[in-house]
């Protein structure tokens, strides 16, 4: 500890000695003289010694967590009562009534916020299938979400096909991306994958701006229907509470079939996938088979919700689907907890609601984001919450625990 | 020894990479019920043949043969690993490949994979034959880590696993894929005497309870010698003798690869 305050003491001198010049002596041309402002100084000197300070500290901290972590496996409290299954399934239904409650509450401004949350949530939820469970890294993620989107804006303008027709059709076709795209990418891993998949992503937004007897160019679909309940007239704010009943049934509706997809065979062939790829085809996993698979569910979820957003929206065009908003899902599911649910959903709300609620400080966004990154990576690169492992239950346990 | 079944037949097995020629047909035979070991200096092309076997590599030359038991004869060149192993040829890994942020008990079930069949449908339905399945994944990889001593590190992460109980529990995910043939890498390297002797007794006893041929590379000469017959030599790609423990010992052309020429006096 003292050590520790000793080096920060001195990084806070040496601080002061680098910006002297700049902080300290400022040449006041006007009246010839030199002024010296000390209490600017000052404040260098106390900010550089506390962030150090603080730096040291938490590094320090997540040093002793780590020896523990490797001692006893201990969780933090927030992963044990998230194991104890009495207290999910309240926690779920409180959960639940809050958000049927939600638009009744407030206003449809509020609304619409959370409807965008909720589509990150999703949008989340899918990518955590490919990058989080599988390990493949997507950077061409919001491809997928274009081609929901544009298959609904497309097939409702010539066909005037409704929302709830196109909502598994976005899906299936998402799915059909993501074999597509899969196939070439079998044999590549890392940072190859990252770049194709990056490729992929422009492709998908370029053929989209400039195929404009197709798309309509740049310039977008507009008076894309909002989703119909029996033909019914609705104004902006009930089509709106609409919207968001729709979202959260497929918010909760991902959410149950992502656990169980990620407690099956299936799941535990993607997570064997990610840690070792050699290992996972000698224990006779199909390797092409459960990439595949994962991409096109990754992909599902991704055209599924673009549907949505389409009708949200009621006008899309390819500016909504550039690479930010690829790096934003994956960020989610990083910052979140790569593999684990509730992490990407609160990830989800944190990236997309905090954001929405600061914009006073807008102009700091992009600032406070990377600063957050950076120091996500390096106390807590394992994310919020970190997948918790399934306890299986094997019958043997009780015995050697009654004899022992 | 000649009238027991051939489970293994290897033909003139050539692997080039480039220039290099890392197997130089190389024949080896395991039958039911054996312990063979393949030994020789490092470099020798061991692990180049294991990985042409397995499928890992396709080989330039020669025939793999399988002849499981009341099953046609298979040949393996080119098959992927996963269908090598669902042929019932399971291997461990020289390099410990276990999958680290995964438990003791999910590694093994990993295992499982390739005998069982639920797939994304029955999966998201989960209807009762998919949990029965499931359960009886849990059930029989928790019994395969009791037989290989893992069973008390079940919940465990397998990267916080003592390095000789990781070696054992690739023997435990290899076996939990129903193998009729188990090639085991080095299984002994890095251990200490007393681990080695652990290892060496749940080889024998997979051997003769399991009803499991095992192909191992090794270069503990005190556990192949106790263990394991018949044992081939290679060097430099090439086969240089076959034979019991005995014959080796006392084959001169092994002697010579190992403490290298003018062994009158040194062997």
């Amino acid at each position: 500890m003292l050590k520790d305050f000793k080096q920060s003491i001195l990084i806070s001198i040496w601080f002061v000695f680098l910006t002297f010049p700049l902080m300290a002596v400022r040449v006041n041309t006007t009246e010839q003289m030199v002024e010296w402002r000390w209490m600017t100084i000052l404040w260098v000197a106390i900010g550089s010694f506390v962030l150090s300070y603080a730096w040291r500290y938490f590094l320090a901290k997540k040093q002793l967590k780590k020896k523990d972590d490797e001692e006893g496996g201990k969780h933090s409290k927030l992963q044990l009562l998230m194991e104890d299954m009495n207290f999910r399934y309240k926690a779920m239904g409180v959960l639940l009534v809050l958000a049927l409650v939600f638009p009744l509450v407030f206003d449809t401004y509020q609304n619409t916020i959370m409807i965008s949350a909720l589509i990150y949530v999703v949008l989340g939820l899918g990518l955590n299938i490919s990058v989080g469970l599988a390990g493949l890294l997507d950077l061409g993620y919001v491809a997928f979400f274009a081609v929901g989107a544009y298959s609904y804006a497309l097939l409702n303008y010539h066909f005037d096909l409704g929302f709830w027709t196109i909502l598994p059709v976005g899906g299936i076709l998402g799915c059909l991306f993501g074999v597509v795209l899969g196939f070439p990418i079998l044999r590549l891993r890392g940072d190859y994958l990252a770049i194709v998949t990056l490729g992929f992503g422009m492709i998908i937004k370029v053929v989209l701006e400039n195929w404009s007897s197709f798309s309509f160019g740049p310039s977008g679909i507009a008076n894309i229907d909002k989703p119909g309940l029996f033909g019914m007239d609705m104004n902006i704010d009930s089509s709106t509470i609409y919207i968001y009943y729709i979202m959260i049934a497929l918010v909760v509706f991902t959410i149950l079939i992502t656990n169980r997809l990620k407690n099956s065979r299936i799941g535990r062939a993607w997570i064997a996938l990610r840690e070792d790829e050699i290992a996972c085809v000698a224990m006779g996993i199909d390797m092409a088979r459960t990439k595949l698979s994962a991409y096109a569910l990754g992909a599902f979820w991704a055209g599924m919700v673009g549907v949505l957003f389409a009708a949200k929206t009621t006008f899309i065009n390819p500016a909504s689907f550039t690479f930010m908003e690829s790096a934003i899902i994956l960020s989610i599911v990083v910052l979140g907890g790569m593999g684990s649910i509730l992490g990407v959903i609160l990830g989800a709300f944190i990236l997309i609601l905090l954001p929405e609620y600061l914009r006073a400080f807008s102009e700091y966004r992009m600032l406070a984001f990377g600063a957050a990154m950076v120091l996500m990576m390096i106390f807590r690169p394992q994310g919020i919450i970190s997948g918790i492992r399934t306890k299986y239950e094997y019958k043997e346990l009780k015995e050697e625990t009654d004899n022992g | 020894m000649a009238e027991k079944h051939k489970l293994l037949e290897v033909k003139g097995l050539t692997m080039d990479f480039g220039g290099l020629r890392a197997v130089d047909s190389v024949s080896l035979e395991v039958h039911e019920g054996e312990i063979a070991a393949l030994i020789g200096p490092n470099g020798a092309g061991k692990t180049t043949f294991f990985n042409c076997v397995t499928g890992i590599y396709n080989p330039t030359k020669g025939d793999i043969l399988l002849h499981p038991k009341g099953l046609p004869t298979r040949r393996l060149n080119g098959l992927k690993p996963n269908k090598v192993t669902e042929m019932g040829l399971a291997r461990t890994f020289q390099n410990i490949r276990l999958f680290s942020d995964m438990t003791v008990l999910e590694n093994v079930m990993i295992g499982r994979h390739c005998r069982t069949s639920a797939g994304i449908f029955r999966s998201i339905i989960r209807d009762k034959s998919v949990r029965r399945e499931e359960q009886e994944i849990v059930e029989s990889s928790y019994q395969l880590l009791k037989k290989v001593g893992l069973a008390e590190f079940a919940n465990e992460f397998a990267k916080n696993l003592p390095y000789g109980a990781q070696r054992r529990l690739e023997i435990a995910r290899a076996m939990a894929t129903e193998p009729f043939l188990l090639l085991l890498d080095e299984p002994a390297a890095g251990m200490n005497p007393q681990e080695t002797a652990e290892l060496d007794q749940l080889i024998c006893r997979i051997s003769e309870e399991e009803r499991i041929a095992i192909l191992l590379i090794e270069h503990d000469m005190k556990l192949v010698m106790n263990i394991s017959n018949p044992i081939y030599v290679m060097e430099y790609g090439k086969k240089i003798a076959e034979g019991s423990p005995q014959e080796i010992k006392d084959n001169p052309k092994v002697i010579e690869a190992y403490l290298g020429e003018e062994t009158e006096e040194d062997a």
